[in-house]
């Protein structure tokens, strides 16, 4: 193929994969604490997670694609949010939800990870003491559009 | 039973054991020494008047920078007794310095024990002598020092530990 066909082609398949992605995000909703309420009620009804098409928790990690890691991370629980996000297969991406996960919220102190981004690569961070459901939708359409310019290797 | 008659029938097995005593808003208190404690736990347990058959909770406090207290013994064992049938409480309490930081466990008599002694193990340091494993609760194995003491910095961190295997 000249003239750049080839370009375009594996162009559009990037979209195409991309617009698939991120309209069928299966989740691992990693919840640990208070974050968790406001989790779960961005995951029901009124303020629905499912119209974006992500609204199917896969609770084992070979399953799913985003890790929610939801709720304050202590030193004992960070080896084994380590092991979990191992575990996941590409592609993966990962949301920090609520502040302590950001950043160790409140929590400055002996038994909190300051921030998960010190254990895991992060791709959203959405602070929030809990986030606001508007929040995490905002948050989760960010990372749509992450999810969509992701480009393949051919 | 009454806390005034509480006090007064540990103070009349246990005479100069039992340091001293107060209450506090009707909650009653008695400082006893730690070679009595093990038989006076034994006791509250089952005496027929006390039966205080519930252990509330166990925990440690640090008077390291308590004004007024610079030369008593650094810390201070606490044993919170609750009686379901005869619906009286009782604080139980025990002073201990920091380089001599044994005391008899209370596992034999209240199972809950096993898991407040760790916690006060691991928060405070301070040992409990015949507890059947003694190992930190709420923080990892691999951390040094014991966090709730008052010379440990509230925000120091430590090493972030890999996983296991």
């Amino acid at each position: 193929m000249g003239l750049g066909l080839g370009d375009f082609v594996t162009t559009k398949l990037d979209e195409a994969i991309g617009w698939a992605r991120k309209y069928s995000i299966f989740q691992y909703p990693f919840v640990t604490a208070c974050c968790g309420m406001e989790y779960m009620s961005v995951a029901c009804s009124h303020y629905d997670i499912d119209r974006f098409g992500a609204g199917l928790p896969r609770f084992s990690p070979r399953q799913a694609d985003v890790l929610f890691v939801v709720g304050t991370i202590s030193h004992k629980m960070a080896p084994v949010l380590r092991r979990i996000y191992d575990q996941m297969t590409e592609p993966k991406w990962v949301v920090a939800f609520g502040v302590c996960t950001c950043t160790g919220g409140f929590y400055d102190n002996y038994a909190t990870v300051q921030g998960i981004d010190t254990i895991v690569p992060v791709d959203v961070y959405i602070p929030g003491c809990p986030p606001r459901p508007e929040s995490v939708l905002d948050g989760l359409m960010k990372l749509q559009e992450k999810i969509a310019v992701g480009r393949q290797r051919y | 039973m009454d806390g005034p008659a509480i006090v007064a029938r540990l103070t009349e097995r246990f005479g100069p054991a039992v340091r001293e005593t107060h209450a506090h808003r009707g909650d009653h208190t008695v400082v006893v020494d730690r070679a009595a404690l093990a038989d006076l736990l034994r006791l509250c347990r089952d005496d027929p008047a006390l039966r205080f058959d519930l252990l509330m909770d166990l925990t440690a406090v640090d008077y390291l920078k308590y004004p007024g207290r610079e030369d008593a013994p650094r810390f201070e064992v606490v044993y919170h007794l609750y009686s379901v049938p005869e619906n009286h409480r009782l604080r139980v309490k025990v002073r201990v310095d920091e380089d001599d930081a044994v005391v008899p466990t209370a596992v034999p008599l209240w199972p809950i024990a096993n898991w407040f002694e760790r916690e006060v193990w691991d928060m405070f340091g301070i040992r409990f002598d015949g507890h059947p494993d003694l190992r930190r609760l709420l923080m990892y194995e691999e951390f040094v020092g014991h966090p709730l003491r008052k010379d440990y910095p509230v925000s120091k961190r430590q090493p972030l530990i890999g996983p296991r295997t």
